[in-house]
């Protein structure tokens, strides 16, 4: 497959602690990715030598089919987690600024800029102070500065916090278009719920390492456990006997109907649903049974619960 | 990656000039010194009291025949008992003079109805002092003594001359040196201060609100820090620039309107060696002073010499602050740290005036080779004419440890502009310099 952007092996130390340790991801070109972790993981670190400010001790970036250089950071749109613009500067001032640091000429720059405050309406913000603007339109203003030179890869740190429900939205859409328009978006964060939906691909790094790594769609499947729910008739009588022959198998619903049950089935020792199934079909009539998926959220806090008892280590 | 140094340059230059504050305080300073300097001369020619009408009660009768009305006072002479004056009006302030003053000049008295003027007292006393020595001399009968005293009185000055390293004769005033000396002291003093701390603050107030954690994905620490350093010292330059040409411009304009033709022909006879010091129509210094001031290449030497300390001692202060501001969240918290910038400063400044004094002395010139006091206490020496050489080797090390302390500030800001939350120690500096 076509990465935009490859990791490999990269490790960086300070002086009291390890940032991350020998970590290793594929970002394949055109996707939206997510880089999930907790507080103090390594995210930052990893996405600041992405962008060329910091230096790994070893391992190497790979972006867009060669190493990692320092005229790459052109191609490269960042939106930081802690939001900053010159309060003093007028905005369209400023976003020429930026725009310019990031290799744009003074006219494309305007041009470009033109268009998204249009895009947006907040054209008569353009020679108005940032210290004027509320918290909600700056963050706004640094949306389009990080996206203004049309970068091929796309990293937001917590992009959505901030945001009220109705600009999130319609942040989260500026960004899938974008995506649909050939730009490569990173998603750090520690809020699964928020990019569950919109991620194809992740890595999850925990205690400076990366402990879970790929598509989506294949976590989900691999870390579902085939447990379904079903949804059956019966009468009291059959489903008390079924609580006690299968036991922790079979994890009874409340249901608002007398008759119609539902229930959550996991499989026995080898893997199978198929005996509770049958034992179930022989007994009731099953109305529908359905895969339940594991939310990402809900693996996310598994593994890391499980890589920090492995580990011996307390979640902060 | 060289265009974008550039832009940070830009921006923070324009940012600063284009404040209202910096063009206000930028052209009103230089006009404000200016007045400052020609405001005596301006309140003497403006009269900016009336006369006080003052009433003379002399039982004597010596005296008060021979007080001169003067723009400040006039005098009338008045024969009533000293105790009813308080039912006489039309007077401004009495003075009242013993019958014996002429032997014993004490208990005399000035009753006044306003509060009585510093200069009126002094006017006064003064005239009495004449008057009564006056009668004095009279009272011995030495004929014409006063005359005989003033064809014997003595009034010496030195005309000051130096022999330069190729010994030729200059003209040298130590007065004057001394006090462009320390004037060149002040000046820099101020601007490495100023624009020192400015580089810091600005540092700090990216750091705080965030900024720089954009600017960092676009170019590289170094590259900031220096186009920080180097833009708000193009700001001080412009500055320096603007007072320079204002002051040589109103010393070329202003100064032939001011000074009288008879003044000018001292001058141009003094900047020739023909002039005769005790017929000059002021004393020798004052000529001297102004023979500098109007001498337009001196002083364009003098801010050539200026331009180049300023340069050299901004960039190794703002280096210093630059590490300062990238280490700390506020400016608070910088206080401690400053004292590295605000001790050899402070040091070079009082050394300065020690140095005026003895601009020769191993003390002098070893303050003025080490970088750290080298602009002030050099730009104190350099009005006194010393060697060339000298200044030279100053500048080099100026500007060699520039380059060193750039080189260091560039390492701990590196390190400092993501710490945030704790008070750096100079533990702490040293320990990121080494990353």
């Amino acid at each position: 497959m076509d990465n935009i952007l490859e990791v490999c092996n990269v490790s960086k130390h300070y002086a009291s602690k390890t940032a991350l340790d020998d970590v290793s991801l594929t970002v394949p070109r055109g996707s939206v990715y997510g880089l999930l972790g907790p507080n103090g993981a390594g995210k930052t670190t990893l996405i600041r030598i992405i962008n060329y400010i910091t230096a790994p001790d070893s391992g190497k970036i790979i972006f867009d089919g060669h190493e990692l250089t320092a005229d790459d950071v052109a191609s490269i749109g960042y939106l930081p987690e802690e939001r900053g613009l010159y309060k003093k500067m007028k905005v369209g001032e400023q976003a020429i600024f930026f725009a310019r640091l990031k290799g744009m000429t003074k006219h494309d720059a305007e041009r470009e800029l033109r268009k998204w405050f249009d895009k947006f309406d907040i054209s008569d913000w353009w020679n108005k102070k940032v210290e004027e603007l509320s918290k909600g339109m700056a963050q706004k203003v640094q949306f389009i500065v990080t996206v203004l030179h049309k970068p091929k890869l796309l990293i937001f740190d917590e992009p959505f916090s901030g945001f009220d429900p109705i600009n999130a939205n319609l942040l989260k859409n500026e960004i899938l278009e974008l995506n649909q328009q050939g730009s490569t978006i990173i998603f750090s964060t520690h809020n699964m719920a928020s990019v569950d939906a919109i991620c194809d691909e992740i890595t999850l790094i925990n205690d400076s390492r990366n402990i879970l790594s790929g598509n989506v769609a294949e976590i989900r499947r691999r870390e579902w456990g085939n447990r379904y729910n079903v949804e059956f008739v019966g009468n009291p009588e059959t489903v008390k006997a079924l609580t006690t022959t299968l036991t922790s198998r079979f994890d009874l619903l409340p249901t608002e109907s007398d008759d119609v049950y539902s229930a959550i089935i996991v499989p026995n020792g080898d893997g199978s649903v198929r005996p509770v199934i049958e034992q179930l079909n022989s007994c009731s009539e099953i109305r529908s049974i359905r895969p339940i998926m594991p939310s990402m959220e809900d693996i996310f806090i598994s593994t890391v619960n499980t890589y920090n008892a492995k580990h011996h280590l307390t979640a902060e | 990656m060289k265009s974008k140094i550039g832009i940070i340059i830009a921006r923070e230059y324009l940012q600063r000039v284009r404040k209202k504050s910096f063009i206000i305080t930028t052209i009103a300073t230089p006009i404000l010194l200016l007045v400052l300097m020609c405001l005596p001369a301006i309140l003497m020619n403006v009269n900016m009291t009336s006369a006080k009408e003052v009433g003379v009660i002399d039982p004597s009768g010596k005296i008060a025949e021979k007080l001169v009305d003067s723009p400040l006072a006039t005098f009338t002479k008045l024969d009533m008992d000293p105790d009813s004056i308080s039912a006489e009006a039309g007077f401004d302030a009495f003075l009242i003079l013993p019958s014996n003053v002429i032997e014993r000049p004490v208990g005399i008295s000035l009753y006044s109805r306003d509060a009585s003027t510093m200069m009126l007292e002094s006017y006064i006393t003064q005239s009495l002092d004449d008057i009564i020595e006056q009668e004095r001399l009279d009272a011995m009968d030495m004929g014409n003594l006063k005359s005989v005293l003033k064809e014997i009185e003595v009034n010496s000055s030195l005309n000051t001359f130096k022999l330069n390293e190729s010994n030729e004769v200059v003209n040298s005033s130590t007065t004057i040196s001394y006090v462009i000396g320390l004037i060149m002291s002040a000046v820099l003093y101020f601007f490495l201060l100023m624009y020192g701390q400015m580089v810091m603050t600005s540092i700090v107030e990216e750091k705080s609100n965030r900024v720089l954690e954009l600017i960092v994905t676009s170019v590289k620490p170094m590259q900031i820090m220096m186009g920080k350093i180097i833009g708000v010292g193009c700001v001080a330059l412009t500055q320096l620039a603007v007072w320079a040409v204002i002051i040589l411009g109103a010393t070329m304009t202003l100064l032939p309107m001011i000074i009288s033709p008879e003044l000018a022909g001292d001058i141009s006879a003094f900047n020739a060696g023909t002039l005769d010091a005790t017929q000059a129509s002021i004393d020798i210094e004052g000529i001297q002073a102004l023979s500098i001031v109007g001498d337009t290449g001196y002083l364009i030497g003098i801010m050539g010499w200026l331009l180049l300390f300023l340069l050299g001692g901004f960039l190794l202060y703002a280096a210093i602050y630059a590490a300062i501001g990238s280490a700390i969240d506020n400016v608070q918290d910088g206080s401690q740290l400053q004292a590295f910038v605000l001790i050899p400063l402070i040091i070079s400044f009082f050394a300065s005036t020690t140095v005026a004094a003895n601009p020769d002395s191993g003390l002098a010139f070893w303050l003025s080779i080490v970088p750290f006091t080298s602009p002030l206490v050099m730009m104190t020496r350099i009005p006194f004419d010393i060697p060339v050489g000298e200044i030279i080797l100053s500048l080099v090390i100026l500007y060699i440890s520039f380059i060193l302390m750039v080189w260091l500030a560039g390492k701990i800001y590196r390190v400092g502009i993501f710490m945030y939350g704790k008070k750096p120690t100079i533990k702490d500096l040293i320990r990121w310099a080494r990353y």
